[in-house]
């Protein structure tokens, strides 16, 4: 017997559809409108894009100067390569350690997974701010390493790692590895050990069994753990704002520092909208394996 | 996939162990140390903890953001269940699809692209409706945004895997479908949402990004505060605050991962007693 709930279920779905949809998507409508503003000395500071003149009618002040003025300034084009760039290979560097890991808690007895799992992800739910804060602790001139380094003689001189690029690099894969390895070890959990034993029958190596089995079975973890590192990655501010120096100019730096250090908004949102439009692709993929994950 | 791991793979393991835990670690230990200066070991002291108790910044600072928290967490598991219990179990409505986008999209939307849009939203309904005005309603609608995304997911794939058949036993037996839902799918989802309620808890604790863009000139929250704290290099009563918060947060976690896999296990003792 089903039975649906017909009257009650606009009172399940409405609550979160409408909170989500008043503070989650129409925001992005008020970026995009604001993005076309220009900056003015007021509150909130920006002009009105529509505005209405005595007669009630509609005044449309309309300005592309905010998108022009990205094209335009080397900044953001620097900027945006730059994220893209960063967030791409660290996202590879999170992949390739990250496989061995989730490959190898997938492979201990069932009982000890869930162990290693909340191990890994323990350090993902405790302050992101105060982990990049403790990695600074390590990597400084003076830090945990360059010290140990000096006293083992292994150095003379403490090595340069702060406000690098280097420094970015460390800073998002230590922060974002657990987000590699979780959707990593649910895809390679899930694989049927008889495929792997069917393989080794049929007189196959197991390192043969591995390429020609479990890694393309894996690709759809190795595709969402990627997007989960990549997307935030190229939208990181803390990271390159406390690891990296000056030249570690990252896009959510630049919008940060046109929005709190130049007060300008409209540029700001520009940036946004623009980031945003760079991000569609990578967060349709992710959304279109997670989905098929969902429903298997 | 149980087989035994070759020593490469588990060594690999490990040491992306390490390097997850070995900062924490560092951390911890300095915060112990006497010496102001943070390369050098003076002796063990815990004098920084105590300077804790006299920063009414910090203090006030860390009461917002437990205030916010609470209630930011709290909100979000109830529309958070909501909609997981929508995407699970009416499976044709309309606005289906845009639901799901919603529930997932923030997972991975940038903090910062996220914070923007939403202070210019609270700007502009402060223009239309004054309201709401900049500080703990703001951060705590933001907060309750994205912590929603994380509840669904976790209640979701709770509810999927809950037994249908046990609630429709209660219908057969006289109970309308919200009493049954009510009385026994709710507890079967239970660990789920209060694990949520602490993993929201923590995600509202943490977020430094978007709470700076909503909050306005007037409200600070703990992680404001040590930012600016930290923006000016490493201070030995931030690695004291910093063990505190992440010991803290720890212990939260760790229960709710000891919550979530014991009511698992009891499931799976049930399910064996049942199949016998």
């Amino acid at each position: 017997m089903k039975t649906t709930w017909r009257p009650g279920r606009w009172l399940i779905i409405l609550p979160p559809l409408l909170f989500l949809l008043i503070f989650f998507l129409i925001p992005f409508a008020f970026a995009f409108k604001i993005s076309f503003a220009e900056a003015a000395p007021r509150v909130p500071p920006f002009t009105d894009v529509f505005s209405f003149t005595p007669d009630h009618g509609l005044q449309l002040s309309f300005s592309l100067g905010n998108y022009r003025y990205l094209l335009t300034d080397e900044v953001y084009g620097v900027a945006y390569l730059y994220s893209l760039r960063t967030a791409f290979f660290s996202t590879l560097i999170c992949l390739a350690l990250g496989y061995p890991m989730a490959y190898a808690i997938a492979r201990r007895p069932k009982s000890q997974q869930a162990l290693l799992l909340l191990i890994i992800m323990l350090p993902f739910w405790t302050s992101f701010l105060l982990r990049v804060y403790a990695l600074e602790g390590i990597i400084r001139d003076n830090g945990f390493l360059n010290t140990v380094l000096l006293q083992l003689g292994l150095i003379s001189h403490p090595l340069r790692i702060m406000r690098t690029t280097l420094a970015v690099y460390l800073g998002i894969i230590y922060s974002y590895l657990p987000f590699m390895v979780l959707p990593l070890f649910a895809t390679l959990e899930k694989l049927d050990p008889t495929l792997l034993e069917a393989a080794a029958d049929l007189g196959s190596t197991p390192r043969r069994a591995f390429l020609d089995i479990t890694l393309p079975l894996s690709v759809p973890g190795m595709i969402a753990g990627s997007m989960l590192v990549f997307i935030p990655a190229v939208g990181e501010f803390v990271i390159p704002s406390l690891l990296g120096g000056p030249n570690q100019l990252m896009i959510g730096r630049v919008l940060w520092d046109e929005f709190f250090g130049n007060h300008d908004w409209p540029v700001a949102s520009a940036v946004a909208i623009a980031f945003l439009l760079l991000l569609v692709g990578p967060i349709a993929i992710y959304q279109y394996y997670n989905v098929r994950q969902l429903e298997s | 996939m149980e087989r035994s791991s070759p020593a490469p793979l588990l060594t690999v393991l490990f040491f992306g162990i390490a390097l997850l835990y070995l900062p924490i670690l560092v951390l911890i230990a300095y915060s112990f140390n006497a010496s102001p200066l943070v390369n050098i070991w003076g002796g063990f002291s815990t004098q920084w903890y105590g300077q804790l108790l006299h920063n009414r910044q910090l203090l006030q600072a860390a009461l917002l953001s437990l205030e916010v928290a609470v209630t930011a967490s709290s909100g979000a598991v109830v529309l958070g269940t909501l909609a997981a219990v929508a995407l699970v179990r009416f499976r044709h409505f309309r606005g289906r699809l845009l639901l799901t986008g919603m529930v997932n999209a923030p997972l991975v939307m940038p903090e910062i692209i996220t914070g923007i849009t939403q202070l210019l939203l609270f700007v502009s309904m402060v223009q239309l409706f004054s309201w709401p005005h900049r500080g703990f309603t703001t951060i705590v609608l933001s907060h309750i945004t994205f912590c929603t995304a994380y509840v669904t997911i976790t209640v979701q794939s709770r509810l999927q895997s809950a037994d249908r058949s046990l609630e429709e036993a209660a219908q057969d037996l006289g109970a309308t479908p919200a009493r049954a839902f009510l009385e026994v799918t709710l507890p079967i989802i239970a660990p789920a949402i209060i694990s949520s309620w602490l993993l929201c808890f923590t995600l509202s604790l943490d977020d430094l990004v978007i709470s700076s863009f909503v909050a306005g000139p007037g409200a600070s929250t703990l992680p404001m505060v040590i930012y600016s704290k930290v923006k000016l290099g490493v201070s030995p009563d931030i690695n004291a605050l910093a063990s505190i918060i992440v010991c803290a947060v720890g212990a939260c976690i760790a229960a709710a991962g000891y919550l979530m896999a014991r009511s698992d296990r009891r499931r799976a003792l049930e399910a064996q007693l049942a199949a016998r």
